[in-house]
């Protein structure tokens, strides 16, 4: 049976795909994906096959939190003290250099500058700047790699997600991690390679999430990525129906490989033998993604770790320690997106409360990670979709006021991975609104992530419609003063 | 197995495909040899655009030393950059820059350059070289000079011949040395025509009927019966609605929703009355625009308000006005003429003979739309439909609107197409971008296809007659294509949404040409084109694959054999609902909410609107067929994505056909599933029949053919086992059977029925069953 489905998997869809693709690449990509067997016998192998990946990689897997709604660079990380003396003057138009404005502030006759309610600090021994709303993260500063200099085109939040996650502003193309699911296969034959995990702040304005951003595009539909959920049923019809138990399962499954065996042997369709080979895949995922998602196993000292929010399901810091789970598992890409950061007004309450709801779980994450030996090979990224101006939207005061979107500089961090810890890289001016040394553009950022899987960014191409699709587009450059 | 050996495997493995995937494009796929005769179309064309066109093309921005070889005067004058030498000379391969660079082993002449990530193969070169020698001849791109019907092949075996359709198909195979399966047995046949032209299992009435009538006529009867069947509209509006992008929300953002449902409705009725392909896209393009317009013709239009409409509030209105006439001219150029004119939106097409300046033309007729980029943040009623749009009242469904299922006394309204009273200015916009204008155009279309009649009104009613002029080489082929999908789940041309050079070529071009001209000369008749298809003995082939077959004709693109493939999303919930008696079969109205995980539409909403929550129909609503199934665009049904359903983000003109884990989980799991198999079960219990034949009356209406003994045998086997079990745990019974709200009859025998449930469930997910063979 293995062997059929394996001649039969490997038959089918490479024809398939090798129609649309540049040979070696593609088919070579796909192998590991169908047949994750051959060609990942075991999990430190993955990645040796020739063509991809394009060279050797730095890391394995990422682990996206991505903070969705734009968070406020200049209250987390990017240090404007200028702007607290500059605190009610207008922006002056030498600064912002016609700079489109949302419709939310267009119609503003004045753009008063106003500093961060939150003090910085400087820690670690790179002495960079973190500010008083992030005390873990400031604990683990040498460890991650700082990004003050991001920008991107888009000033919209579905425009600038859609961006950040599939290289355009429109049109239905794949996810980053479909790219990676779709290049590098997967590690794990029981789990999918690219998973979500959802979250949303407990204050503040949510943007929503689309699952649109994990789509595979016009890639196939196993790249999709699958969302986990703290709920009852932790994939989408995952859970057997009550009355039904394991013992049950695997007779029904006996039986229905037995009834689509007769079907191969009338019809010859390796299409029939590949539907037996994914229902014994459907049936070990129902063993081992409750198994993964069962977090009540873990020590004390990781609960404590990641915080008390992480025993209670659904919150960010649960993700977190699950993401933690998943990718040590050989979860190729685990997306987590956490909502609430869109801060038009009442910014200082909001962000605070935010800061205090991701803060010590993203730090964990690091820390649990490198105390595992696992963050050389693990990619971890914390960033929004674009920055937030240095001027309140509507009536402010220094204890209260808001900010509107803004794409021309924001802050990330990046870590483990081979990335180079503990720098800060890119500068802005003084107001906090230009980026005046090394500017990243997302495509950059995108092409970063990729070199450090291996994969050369203008290689990892995918023909549809008579053209040659990357997750950059049309351009990106690796950041290589980042790279460790 | 050692890294090594593997290695060898995934190598030897690679080399073998890698050889018959090179030959997939051309027409000559068992045979790697250089034809006889090299065809610019067919040989050289396809190597030229994709390797060399991108900076030798058609795209004057990009082009690198001054070469274009899309164009044979250009290609054979002398080079710009050396005089002396020429890209290309007639008939000597060594004197040719062409041959010269692509052959060189000097890597700093070699052509494509390696920074391309391009290559040529060993072949590629052969037949570039053996071209030149043979003159280096050019011919117009296949699909830009209009279709003409050539004579009918001459065949071996007539009598396998049922129509014209056959003679094409049969002297390919002939060619080949293929010869076609025997006719699918009568289950088969009826199983697949029943799918195609309703997207219904046939029921057991149907098929008894069918197998009992042995007149001549039986399967001709049986075409007229389904395609006169209201379903047929369904089915066919199924495959519209993507082409169409419709959803009930407005997508972006917020994504609250939109009460574009009337359209459809109107799309089923038009499928159903078969009105006129020319008719059908010229109302939905320019009803609004025709004399005294009636109230059915501007709601045609409404697909040309299908679109995403952002209610996200601070966005800057331009950029978005913008965006939906770019999408409108991308979905009338992808799904009505076939070419990615997309690609010239920020430049000149780097494959096809269009400059920005043609997108920027096409782009004029849909710019003058009364319409603004951002109406209204999310709100009430008012925001159901975006400007302009139409009311319809009570009164005009009673009267004049009578397809339409309005089924209360709300206000309804649907976004519509309308021009403004002056005149938008278009222009050229710079790189795409909505505030770079450049040079103004006036609305026109791309030469290279059609020039546009004078004589035309220079509006979308004016675009309407270029596109059915008779000359228009693209509308009939790209349509017949389309249908040819739907029926074969492979268009002639397998890139259904890309005729250009970058596409496919056609597997059967004088059979395209031949279906093409074939559809305009009867009046643009969408039922005849189908009967005509389905009556041939192509279609009513058996749909085994034999080895031998599977090796040469793996992609089945000569058709020795009848397609085999899995449904459409849509028509997996319908066989379920349909085969167990579930199935409320009202015709249109508003889209329904069935059962969904919970938490979707909640964990992703940003909380404004009416769609924050998902609020699940009950009653008649939870068995309406798939494609009633509530669009919300940012989170779509999950199992209909699972199974590669168009997420209506944009126009798509084919999906993919997956097989997944997930789609094993939803079959086993889903509540709809379960639910349907108690309800069969249960109505099989009450019938006084032995289990035998109701596992024979479950598995007919399921698989939709009667079972073999050995299929019995198990399903008998697996029955007995269950009703042991549940003998034993009669609280499992219990717990199985409350699935689904559906009534479950007193005094019925749980465990009975339980273990029936199990056989039924586990016939739902036979691979025969969502498969059509």
């Amino acid at each position: 049976m293995e062997k059929d489905f394996l001649e039969h998997g490997l038959n089918f869809n490479r024809r398939r795909f090798l129609s649309r693709l540049s040979l070696g690449l593609g088919s070579v990509a796909l192998g590991s994906l169908l047949v994750p067997d051959i060609f990942n016998g075991d999990s430190s192998d993955s990645g040796w096959v020739p063509g991809i990946p394009h060279f050797a990689p730095k890391a394995k897997r990422v682990i996206y939190l991505f903070q969705n709604g734009a968070p406020s660079q200049l209250e987390l990380f990017d240090y404007k003290p200028r702007l607290r003396d500059l605190m009610g003057q207008d922006l002056p138009d030498s600064v912002r250099r016609g700079q489109r404005l949302t419709g939310m502030t267009a119609n503003q006759t004045s753009f008063p500058m106003v500093g961060s309610f939150v003090d910085f600090k400087q820690y670690g021994d790179s002495r960079s700047w973190i500010s008083d709303l992030l005390p873990h993260t400031a604990r683990v500063v040498d460890d991650i790699c700082i990004i003050r200099s991001m920008y991107t085109e888009a000033i919209n939040h579905d425009p600038a997600l859609t961006f950040f996650q599939t290289g355009a502003q429109q049109g239905n193309r794949p996810s980053m991690g479909s790219w990676l699911s779709y290049g590098l296969g997967s590690e794990n034959k029981n789990l999918p390679s690219f998973t979500v995990l959802l979250s949303k702040g407990r204050q503040g304005n949510n943007q929503g999430v689309y699952s649109k951003l994990w789509s595979s595009g016009f890639l196939d539909s196993v790249h999709q990525g699958v969302q986990f959920s703290s709920g009852d049923d932790p994939v989408l019809y995952l859970k057997d129906p009550d009355g039904m138990n394991k013992q049950e399962r695997r007779k029904f499954l006996d039986h229905l490989s037995q009834l689509n065996q007769i079907s191969y042997e009338e019809f010859g369709d390796p299409e029939i033998s590949t539907k037996i080979q994914q229902y014994e895949m459907a049936y070990r995922m129902q063993t081992a993604v409750p198994d993964i998602m069962d977090l009540s196993k873990e020590p004390d000292d990781i609960i404590k770790l990641y915080g008390s929010d992480s025993m209670i399901p659904g919150t960010f810091a649960a993700n977190c320690l699950l993401a933690r789970k998943l990718s040590e598992n050989g979860v190729r890409f685990v997306q987590l997106y956490h909502q609430g950061w869109d801060h038009h007004g009442n910014l200082p309450n909001d962000i605070a409360s935010q800061a205090k709801e991701v803060d010590q779980a993203s730090a964990a994450l690091i820390t649990d990670l490198k105390q595992r030996g696992l963050l050389d090979e693990t990619l971890v990224i914390w960033g929004g979709e674009f920055g937030r101006t240095n001027y309140s939207q509507g009536k402010w005061t220094a204890g209260n006021y808001g900010r509107d979107h803004h794409p021309r500089c924001f802050s990330i961090w990046m870590a483990g991975g081979g990335i180079k810890p503990g720098i800060s890289y890119g500068e802005t001016d003084e107001f906090g609104y230009n980026i005046v040394k090394d500017p990243v553009h997302v495509h950059d950022f995108q092409a970063t992530i990729l070199n450090q899987l291996g994969l050369n960014h203008e290689k990892l191409v995918f023909k549809h419609l008579g053209r040659r699709y990357r997750l950059t587009d049309v351009s990106g450059k690796v950041i290589n003063d980042i790279l460790a | 197995m050692n890294k090594k050996a593997c290695y060898l495997l995934i190598l030897s493995v690679l080399l073998i495909y890698g050889i018959q995937a090179c030959n997939s494009t051309s027409d000559d796929s068992a045979e790697p040899d250089i034809p006889e005769t090299v065809s610019y179309n067919f040989d050289i064309r396809p190597i030229l655009s994709d390797k060399c066109f991108t900076c030798h093309g058609p795209d004057g921005n990009k082009r690198e030393a001054g070469l274009r070889l899309d164009n044979e005067e250009s290609a054979f004058r002398a080079l710009k950059d050396n005089p002396g030498a020429h890209a290309l000379v007639a008939g000597k391969p060594d004197l040719s820059e062409v041959f010269i660079r692509i052959s060189s082993k000097d890597t700093a002449v070699l052509m494509p350059p390696p920074s391309s990530n391009l290559k040529l193969t060993v072949r590629e070169i052969g037949l570039i070289e053996k071209w030149i020698k043979q003159g280096a001849k050019y011919e117009k791109h296949w699909s830009f000079t209009a279709p003409k019907k050539a004579p009918l092949p001459e065949v071996d075996d007539k009598d396998w011949i049922r129509n014209e359709i056959d003679h094409f198909i049969l002297a390919k195979m002939e060619s080949r040395g293929l010869s076609p399966n025997k006719e699918a047995g009568k289950e088969f046949l009826l199983k697949r025509l029943s799918l195609d032209l309703t997207g219904l299992p046939p029921g057991i009435d149907l098929m008894d009927s069918f197998l009992a009538d042995k007149s001549q006529d039986a399967y001709e009867k049986i075409v007229n019966r389904l395609l006169n069947s209201p379903a047929y509209g369904e089915k066919m509006a199924l495959y519209w609605l993507d082409i169409a992008r419709f959803a009930d929300s407005h997508g972006y953002q917020d994504d609250s929703y939109r009460s574009q449902w009337p359209w459809r409705d109107w799309v089923i009725y038009s499928f159903n009355k078969n009105m006129p392909y020319d008719q059908f896209v010229t109302m939905q393009l320019a009803g609004d625009l025709m004399p005294n317009a009636s109230k059915e013709q501007i709601l045609a239009t409404g697909f040309n308000r299908n679109h995403k409409i952002t209610e996200e509030g601070g966005v800057v209105d331009e950029e978005y006005r913008v965006q939906y006439v770019i999408d409108r001219t991308n979905t009338f150029s992808k799904a009505l003429i076939g070419v990615t004119m997309e690609c010239a939106q920020c430049h000149d097409h780097k494959y096809d003979p269009f400059s920005q300046k043609d997108y920027f033309k096409l782009y004029a007729f849909f710019n003058n739309v009364r319409e603004v980029g951002l109406e209204s943040d999310v709100g009430g009623p008012e925001t159901y439909a975006k400007t302009p749009f139409i009311e319809i009242s009570n009164d005009e469904v009673k009267k004049i609107l009578k397809f339409i299922n309005k089924r209360d006394t709300n206000r309804l309204i649907v976004s519509v197409m309308g021009e403004k009273d002056t005149l938008r200015k278009t222009y050229i916009l710079k790189r795409g971008a909505y505030d770079a204008p450049d040079q103004e155009v006036e609305p026109g279309t791309p030469a290279s296809i059609l020039d546009f009649d004078k004589n035309y009104p220079q509006n979308r009613l004016g675009l309407s007659k270029w596109l059915f002029d008779k000359r228009n080489p693209l509308t009939a082929r790209v349509f017949v294509n389309q249908i040819w999908q739907e029926i074969f789940g492979r268009g002639l041309v397998k890139t259904a949404g890309d005729m250009g050079m970058q596409g496919e070529l056609p597997s059967h071009p004088e059979l395209l040409d031949w279906l093409a001209v074939d559809f305009m000369d009867h009046g643009w008749n969408i039922k005849r084109l189908i009967k005509q298809i389905v009556s041939s003995a192509t279609y009513r082939q058996s749909a085994v694959i034999s080895s031998d077959k599977l090796k040469s004709d793996p992609e089945n693109i000569f058709l020795s054999r009848a397609p085999r493939y899995r449904i459409k999303a849509e028509l997996i919930r319908d066989i379920v609902l349909s085969s167990s008696g579930l199935l409320v079969k009202t015709i249109g109205g508003p889209s329904v909410k069935p059962y969904q995980p919970q938490g979707l539409w909640e964990n992703a909403t940003s909380g404004r609107g009416i769609l924050r929550t998902y609020k699940q129909d009950h009653g008649e609503d939870l068995y309406r067929r798939g494609m009633y199934t509530f669009i919300k665009r940012t989170v779509p049904p999950p199992v209909m994505g699972v199974f590669d359903a168009s997420n209506r983000d944009q126009c798509e003109v084919s999906r993919l056909k997956t097989n997944t884990p997930l789609q094993a989980l939803i079959m086993m799991n889903d509540p709809a599933v379960l639910e349907a198999s108690r309800v069969l079960a249960t109505r099989l219990d009450t019938e006084p029949a032995q289990i035998n034949e109701k596992l024979i009356k479950a598995f007919r209406l399921i698989v939709c053919r009667k079972p073999s003994e050995k299929e019995i045998r198990l399903l008998t086997e697996y029955y007995k086992d269950q009703l042991n079990i549940f003998s034993r745990q009669k609280i499992r019974a219990e717990k199985l059977l409350a699935v689904g709200e559906a009534p479950f009859p007193d005094k019925m025998d749980k465990i009975r029925v339980a273990a029936m449930m199990q056989v039924v469930t586990a016939l739902y997910n036979l691979e025969e069953t969502i498969t059509k063979s």
